[in-house]
């Protein structure tokens, strides 16, 4: 049978919704995962990890010359080598970058042409995993170098405005000059932050399987398969509906895995060549060479501000780079716009191009670093205003976007603000440098935290079956974030079936299509098309029990109403479907919508040695409905300990010479480990937005990390009384200007 | 080669280049452990040899003929999960689940250390170390999560070693959480 369809584009907002008045009691509970048994016990399967018979290994090689071109490469050198099937390369088709989120057509293509080293210039197949890396590492490559730009400080002034992005590359209001000459106080300080790299711990992998009918089945590790299986059949030159991508569990992404990356299609390059499946997995260094980084920045900040607090002009011009006629650049100043209120604005990006590797979607791109920036200028202010970092922000808070003049759709701010000080007991934070515990120099900080809340276009199908069970399925994405779980919770408390008779399908091309995880809006999006379905059997079921929809009550697999209770089950003859859409509308232009939050942090900084160690954080959010307590908290655990990772130990970093990272690994690029990580507090606020979407949930993957890394930046100022403006805020930094500890 | 994993005799023909980890992964469909770096560097690859925690991408399995290795496969199933595993899933103590069987091996391994009475580097008493947060964090360093479960990471394996901390066992922080959230 066809199933019933319901779409919503949303134009209204949405007051009611169903989770309001389910009785199952799922939703917002903090479940366990329904995919938790297989992830603990080696069940759920990755990328690599699919039984594929007549399997060829394929080992990826990548470009050892920074800018130029492949002269030549000698295959005959390792054809013969023992186990080698081939040596593949595609010069026209092979990609020369990952995709970025969310694009329908292929990234550049042409790998004749080296843009950066490590580029994926060719794969060698073989019979097994070890003689292809063997004859890999052999393959003789001729290279003609050619020039390159190395050196951010050295083409700094190349840097030119990008086409605009997820924000305006420029926008101004007002006459900053004039705000910053009039100013009581004010803020001129430039902030810097490193490349980095997500570093999720599953590499980028690939199996490629050619089907009798000439269509492709990718078992790839991905975060947007829909729009990811378009990029790759762009790449391929086959149709879309050729693709089939299956990504049913993902070892994390973090906006590495947005877009397709280059094993993907050497993969199916290869397969095609060789007349086998191949299974392509990037060796952890091509992972930080050959799929994308966070850009660095550097940011100018400046704030001025009454003798009161108002600010009256906040300007953040953001140098950021990438590679050249790449328009994809980091966002810096996303943030900025909404937060706080001020007359006078100027925000801008202009990219420096360089011959690294592509920059491209790294954990609320934007917001991770320009709050850095934003919120470590704001502490300054409040310290020359002589006022307490809190006072400053809630005297700036804002009901009204500050520059498009229309309401948010909800706003916690100063809520959040005030909860987190209490909470963490911020009356007891001290002068600078006046706090010690034995060699510790002990100091607290905190900052606002914004990210920015998107609907996509998505859907997903839910069927109810004879026996009472219920199935959800949809090309959405589990990255970690806990879809799997949040989906069964939505559909449980509308259709009143218990979580565990809602079996799901996730990460498949073949099902209905969704935006996937990206952008925070994964939940929201899939979440409510998933709504959207269950809203439509509901009122299938009301038809078959002969009443209202209004008047029937589900709950624990029973249908009741006008004093029957009936099992669900029986009222759907031989099962029943339904396909739920969800559009962003023009509720997207008439509210501004985003999650808010505070951080809070606590350091200590060792007045010998300037070793900083966080003792304690606490982060506040307020991000609409929370769908599943224990899951969003973890998602918030994440970001925030993604802010310290940028505030003490992540930075990429590239030899001036050729654009070499020369940190590639997991050993020299320091994500944060079990004993960097304190015992984290996370707190939510209660809210419901209801122009969002109709389950009235917004972003939180996000949230977390916008605000962590300057509230421990502003701890170890508070700590020691030194400010830098320099990330990471490695010990080298504080070493010189450590106080006399007597 | 001959293998004993998880209790089962298991004969394979493999390059003498073969990693145990690619071994279980691509040789015995064996795919529970996990490779995120294989250069020794995350953790990921953690199996248990003769009892003892070791990062499997970084030995050859020409090696281990003689030895007793358990995967996470020989640690529990979905259907009869180890205390550890199970305790992971009520804590959360995971995200993406990637480095997690890892975790879970390497924190059978250093249960039996501390219980041994092997100290670590932020042990005060040499001689005994003690079952806190500091001493968990310090020995479960060698296992990355990006997704940055660690303080849940902690929590799970205290509840098991029966040294929760105050309100830290999974119902209690359940409570507090749903309590948080619901109406
Ligand atoms: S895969 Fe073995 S330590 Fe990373
Ligand atoms: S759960 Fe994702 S890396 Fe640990």
């Amino acid at each position: 049978m066809d199933p019933f369809t319901n779409s919503l584009t949303m134009d209204k907002p949405c007051p009611q919704s169903l989770l309001d008045t389910g009785v199952q009691g799922s939703i917002s509970r903090p479940f366990d995962r329904v995919d938790g048994p297989k992830k603990v016990s080696g069940k759920a399967t990755y990328a690599a990890e699919y039984d594929v018979p007549d399997l060829a290994y394929g080992f990826l090689v990548g470009s050892r010359i920074g800018a130029g071109r492949v002269v030549s490469i000698d295959a005959d050198a390792v054809r013969s080598l023992p186990g080698v099937i081939d040596v593949v390369t595609d010069f026209d088709r092979f990609i020369r970058v990952a995709g970025q989120g969310g694009e329908t057509e292929a990234p550049t293509q042409g790998v004749k042409t080296i843009t950066s080293r490590g580029e994926i210039i060719a794969i060698v197949v073989a019979e097994t995993y070890e003689a292809a890396r063997d004859a890999a590492l052999q393959l003789p490559v001729n290279y003609e170098r050619e020039g390159g730009a190395f050196d951010f400080a050295a083409h700094r002034n190349e840097a030119n405005a990008p086409p605009d992005g997820v924000t305006p590359a420029h926008a101004s209001q007002g006459d900053i000059e004039k705000a910053m000459a009039e100013a009581d106080v004010s803020i001129d300080v430039t902030y810097v932050t490193p490349s980095q790299n997500s570093a999720a711990m599953e590499p980028h992998a690939s199996i490629a399987v050619w089907e009798q009918d000439g269509s492709l089945t990718l078992y790839g590790a991905y975060q947007m398969p829909t729009s990811d299986a378009s990029q790759l059949a762009d790449a391929l030159g086959l149709p879309s509906e050729k693709v089939r991508i299956i990504s049913r569990y993902i070892g994390g992404g973090f906006g590495s895995k947005l877009g397709i990356a280059p094993e993907s299609v050497a993969a199916a390059i290869a397969a095609k060549q060789i007349g086998r499946p191949v299974k392509a997995v990037m060796a952890r260094q091509q992972v930080f060479e050959a799929t994308v980084r966070r850009s660095n920045t550097e940011q100018r900040l400046r704030l001025a501000a009454t003798a009161d607090g108002t600010l009256t002009a906040i300007g953040h011009e953001s140098l950021v780079s990438n590679q050249p006629g790449e328009d994809f650049f980091e966002p810096v100043g996303i943030g900025t716009h909404m937060i706080y209120a001020a007359e006078n604005r100027l925000i801008t990006h202009e990219q420096v191009p360089l011959n690294f590797v592509l920059s491209g979607s790294m954990r609320a791109p934007g917001e991770a670093v320009g709050m850095v920036g934003l919120e470590c200028a704001m502490d300054e202010l409040a310290e020359q205003l002589g006022m307490d970092p809190i006072e400053l922000r809630r005297i700036n808070d804002t009901s009204i976007d500050p520059e498009k003049g229309v309401p948010f759709s909800s706003r916690c701010l100063t809520g959040a603000l005030d909860e987190g000080a209490r909470r963490f007991g911020w009356d007891r934070r001290q002068a600078p440098a006046s706090r010690r515990d034995g060699e510790w120099w002990i100091g607290m900080g905190m900052a606002s935290s914004v990210r920015g809340n998107m609907l996509m276009e998505s859907s997903a199908k839910v069927e109810i079956h004879p026996d009472g069970s219920a199935t959800v399925s949809s090309a959405m994405t589990d990255i970690g974030t806990g879809s799997y779980t949040i989906l069964a919770q939505i559909a449980s408390e509308i259709l009143g079936i218990p979580v565990w008779q809602i079996s799901l399908s996730l990460g498949d091309t073949n099902d209905p299509p969704a935006a996937g995880s990206g952008g925070s809006w994964g939940a929201g999006s899939s979440g409510s098309a998933v709504y959207l379905a269950c809203e439509t059997l509901r009122e299938k079921l009301a038809t078959a029990m002969g009443v209202e929809t209004s008047a029937l009550t589900l709950k624990d697999g029973q249908a009741i109403a006008a004093n029957r209770s009936q099992p669900i089950g029986e009222l759907v003859g031989e099962g029943i479907a339904a396909v739920g859409k969800i559009k962003p509308g023009k509720q997207e232009e008439e509210t501004t919508q985003a999650s808010f939050g505070a951080h809070f942090a606590e350091v200590a900084v060792n007045s010998v040695t300037g070793e900083v160690r966080v003792r304690r954080m606490l982060g506040v959010f307020a991000a609409g409905r929370v769908l599943n307590a224990k899951t969003a908290r973890s998602q918030c655990l994440g970001g925030m300990t993604f802010g310290i990772g940028t505030a003490l130990t992540e930075e990429l970093v590239h030899d001036r010479r050729d654009g070499k990272l020369v940190n590639r690994d997991l050993a020299e690029y320091h994500i944060p480990v079990n004993a960097d990580v304190p015992q984290l507090d996370v707190h939510f606020l209660r809210e419901r937005d209801i122009h969002a979407n109709p389950i009235h949930a917004k972003g939180i993957g996000e949230l977390g990390i916008s605000g962590a890394a300057p509230a421990i930046a502003n701890a170890i100022y508070n700590a020691c009384g030194i400010r830098v403006r320099d990330f990471p805020i490695t010990l080298d930094k504080l070493l010189a200007k450590l106080p006399d500890p007597n | 080669m001959q293998f004993t994993i998880n209790g089962r005799a298991f004969e394979a023909d493999v390059d003498i280049r073969t990693s145990l980890l690619d071994l279980c992964r691509e040789h015995l469909d064996l795919t529970g452990a996990k490779k995120g770096c294989d250069h020794g560097q995350c953790g990921a690859c953690t199996m248990l040899i003769n009892g003892r925690r070791v990062n499997s991408c970084l030995t050859l399995a020409v090696m281990h003929q003689e030895d007793e290795i358990i995967t996470i496969e020989g640690v529990g199933d979905p259907q009869g999960l180890h205390p550890l595993q199970h305790a992971f899933v009520r804590h959360d103590a995971y995200q993406c689940g990637y480095c997690t069987p890892g975790q879970i091996c390497s924190a059978i391994g250093m249960l039996d250390e501390i219980k041994k009475g092997w100290p670590s580097h932020v042990s005060a008493d040499l001689s005994s170390p003690v079952f806190d947060d500091q001493e968990i964090s310090e020995r479960m360093s060698g296992n990355l999560c990006r997704c940055a479960a660690y303080t849940n990471v902690v929590d799970a394996i205290r509840e098991v070693a029966d040294s929760a901390a105050n309100d830290r066992t999974a119902d209690e922080k359940d409570k507090v959480m749903a309590d948080e959230v619901m109406a």
